[in-house]
């Protein structure tokens, strides 16, 4: 079980390299839809050995959002304003890949060096949390498009969702869930702002954005 | 029952005004507020009275400190549903309207949508000031950033698009790094013997804080504030991460931006201070506060050079909201006596900026530019405006005999008392930077004559000069005396930060 949990971990990590290389709009949102099993499929390989009613609840819930939901969601919002397939990455392909390989080191680095780190979380899982998170952060800046924006954000919540599973206890359930509605709402406002900003500008492309300045 | 009705009413108003029809949704807004303020006042008055009040299984719980912002918030929707009754009446007289910056023609989002999204906005600060639970506070203020999206993007066309897309963006992400310290937080009390999944999480943090003082854990509790504070300070607006705030207060209706400045920032400090809360129990306090006292500042120095040569008048107030929140900052982080002028300096800012962005208002309404350079004469022109917006002016610089002069000078005193002096030298030359930059445009403003090309016939109304201006009389009351009630409250407030 717990090989298995790792080799998740990893595939986990593979997405993250692919996320910061990828230009394509739809490799993107597939890449999240993926992230978003594999997060479910987290759930379902406690790192105790206990699997428990609410793991898989939320497993099921986590599937049904993250894995389809939101992609179907993001990609129907995609064909509809008929956007354009490749991203014009505002710091090329090269700088982000760098940038998330020196994250991943940095994090391998930050669990060796504290030991609490070791006794709460299996290997490689806060390196790979913390490179996700830092995934996200990164395409939100550097792709110059409003849906990708809200990948990178989704992909940055990923990560923060797989540090958040060695601490799921009993009674947690309701809070993950909560934040997944919220998550849930706040990529439903988003993709309703898309909508708006493609009728005001006749583009989703922020490099529009340049109204309000000092 | 009390605190389930504070929730619920704001919330059951906001399913309510999606009813289709033309029924009278306006004048709903101020019997909501009304009644939301009427609940809040009872729960300040059970929370003054040591009363435990508890609601939805422990999830409701308000403190002290919870429950100042909660009157604020309350005080500041009441002045904006009366204000938006005028506001929207003089909205709906003109269906399609041209965009004042680019010239391009816009229509309104709907009524309906837009007083609904007010109530629930409301809903989720409630939420966010009664809850001793730091997971529900976090959904709190996600949720106030999703509610009031639709706020600023009320007029739309696409300045205002762009400060909604900014603000959804950047303050999701912000929320989203505060939730990576919450998840820290509990990795720092993982093996901690308090049981932390209750309800009162923040009790049973502070407990456990005291039971990992001085071992290795404490270094999981730095990083959780680090995220606290980079995340719930990205939506309060400390510089540097305060992009989002002029752009959003300065498209947004007017007392959206009141709400949002007044009541909406407070909201996100108050998830930086349960973090501070936490830090002191855990004997962190020095460190916590050293990072707020350098935001603090930072955010002064920052709004210092924004506000300078400033000419949009709207930016101008978000850039003095992004001052008053570094204020707010530094007197939580100097501690001691200036905790005391810190919870004075909260609720004098709120009223004042609220004051002072529904004048805002007013005069976008007669003058349609937000340059302060197409205004001029207001003092001739609108003389109840003119009055209320060189009154604000002289409340928001810290001038006698106004509340903020009494809560910087406390707060002054405090730093003086913790034996800051570089810190005190820093403070008095950002204010003064900051009460010469913005004299110059508001004088300008008030000054003068009209110019020839504004109609000379212009009423102003009561609906839009009454709120304002009671909210002008409480910040004056204040400079002169803080009733007995609002000090122990505050005193009480300081004390739960270590006063």
């Amino acid at each position: 079980m717990y090989s298995l949990f790792q080799f998740v971990i990893l595939l986990l990590l593979i997405t993250d390299l692919i996320v910061l290389w990828s230009g394509r709009v739809l490799m993107l949102i597939r890449l999240s839809a993926i992230q978003g099993i594999l997060l479910a499929a987290l759930l379902l390989l406690p790192i105790n050995g206990v699997l428990d009613g609410e793991h898989i609840f939320l497993a099921c819930a986590v599937f049904a959002l993250k894995g389809i939901g939101f992609p179907v969601f993001l990609r129907r919002t995609s064909h509809k304003l008929g956007i354009e397939p490749m991203v014009r990455l505002r710091l090329g392909r090269f700088f982000p890949l760098l940038a998330g390989l020196a994250c991943l080191a940095f994090s391998l680095l930050l669990e060796n060096s504290i030991p609490e780190a070791q006794g709460l979380f299996p290997p490689l899982l806060l390196p790979v949390a913390l490179t996700t998170l830092f995934t996200g952060l990164i395409v939100v800046v550097s792709c110059a498009k409003a849906l990708t924006q809200v990948i990178g954000y989704l992909v940055a919540e990923n990560g923060i969702f797989i540090l958040g599973i060695p601490l799921m206890t009993e009674g947690s359930m309701w809070f993950e869930l909560s934040i997944l509605l919220d998550v849930f709402a706040a990529i439903f406002v988003m993709a309703i702002a898309i909508n708006h900003i493609n009728s005001a500008f006749a583009s989703i492309d922020l490099a529009h954005f340049r109204n309000l300045r000092d | 029952m009390m605190l389930t009705l504070l929730l619920f009413v704001p919330l059951v108003a906001g399913v309510a005004m999606f009813i289709p029809g033309a029924w009278p949704r306006r004048p709903l807004l101020p019997v909501v507020a009304l009644i939301h303020t009427i609940l809040s006042g009872m729960t300040l008055s059970a929370v003054r009275s040591g009363e435990k009040i508890s609601a939805l299984g422990g999830m409701l719980q308000p403190d002290a400190l919870g429950v100042i912002f909660l009157m604020l918030a309350s005080i500041l929707f009441l002045a904006a549903s009366v204000y938006a009754v005028g506001y929207l009446r003089e909205e709906e007289k003109h269906h399609v309207k041209r965009d004042i910056q680019k010239g391009q023609l816009f229509t309104n989002a709907p009524e309906a949508r837009f007083l609904s999204c007010l109530c629930f906005f409301v809903a989720a600060m409630t939420l966010v000031t009664t809850t001793p639970n730091l997971g529900a506070l976090w959904v709190g203020i996600e949720l106030t950033t999703l509610a009031s999206a639709p706020l600023i993007y009320f007029h739309r066309h696409q300045s205002s698009m762009e400060a909604t897309w900014k603000y959804l963006m950047i303050c999701s992400v912000g929320i989203a790094l505060a939730l990576l310290g919450n998840i820290l937080m509990s990795v720092a009390f993982f093996q901690s013997d308090v049981d932390l999944h209750g309800m009162d999480q923040l009790s049973a943090f502070m407990a456990a804080a005291q039971s990992v003082k001085g071992t290795d854990s404490t270094i999981w509790l730095k990083a959780a504030f680090i995220f606290l504070l980079v995340g719930y300070g990205t939506k309060m607006g400390l510089a540097p991460l305060h992009t989002w705030l002029p752009d959003a207060h300065s498209q947004a209706p007017s007392m959206v931006s009141g709400m949002l400045s007044g009541a909406l920032l407070n909201c996100a400090l108050l998830g930086i201070l349960r973090g501070h809360q936490i830090m002191i129990a855990g004997g962190l306090s020095q460190f916590s506060g050293d990072l707020l006292v350098f935001f603090g500042l930072l955010s002064m120095a920052t709004a210092a050079v924004f506000i300078v040569g400033q000419g949009h008048y709207k930016r101008l107030l978000a850039y003095s909201s992004v001052e008053h929140m570094g204020i707010l900052a530094l007197a939580i982080g100097v501690g001691g006596t200036a905790l005391f002028g810190g919870m004075l300096h909260a609720v004098c800012h709120s009223l004042t900026k609220c004051m002072l962005f529904l004048v805002a208002g007013n005069i976008l309404t007669r003058y349609h530019s937000l340059s302060s350079y197409d205004v001029r004469g207001l003092r001739e022109d609108m003389p109840l405006s003119g009055a209320l917006w060189t009154a604000g002016f002289l409340a928001i610089v810290g001038s006698p005999p106004f509340g903020l002069f009494v809560s910087e000078f406390t707060i002054l005193k405090g730093i003086f008392a913790s034996g800051r002096i570089f810190v005190a030298l820093g403070y008095l030359a950002a204010l003064a930077i900051i009460f010469v930059g913005m004299s110059v445009p508001v004088l300008r403003m008030v000054q003068g004559r009209p110019p020839r090309d504004v109609p000379k016939e212009y009423s102003e109304s009561l609906y839009t000069v009454l709120p304002p201006a009671v909210l002008c009389l409480m910040v004056l009351g204040l400079g002169f005396c803080v009733p007995d009630w609002l000090a122990d409250t505050l005193n009480r407030a300081a004390a739960l930060l270590g006063a």
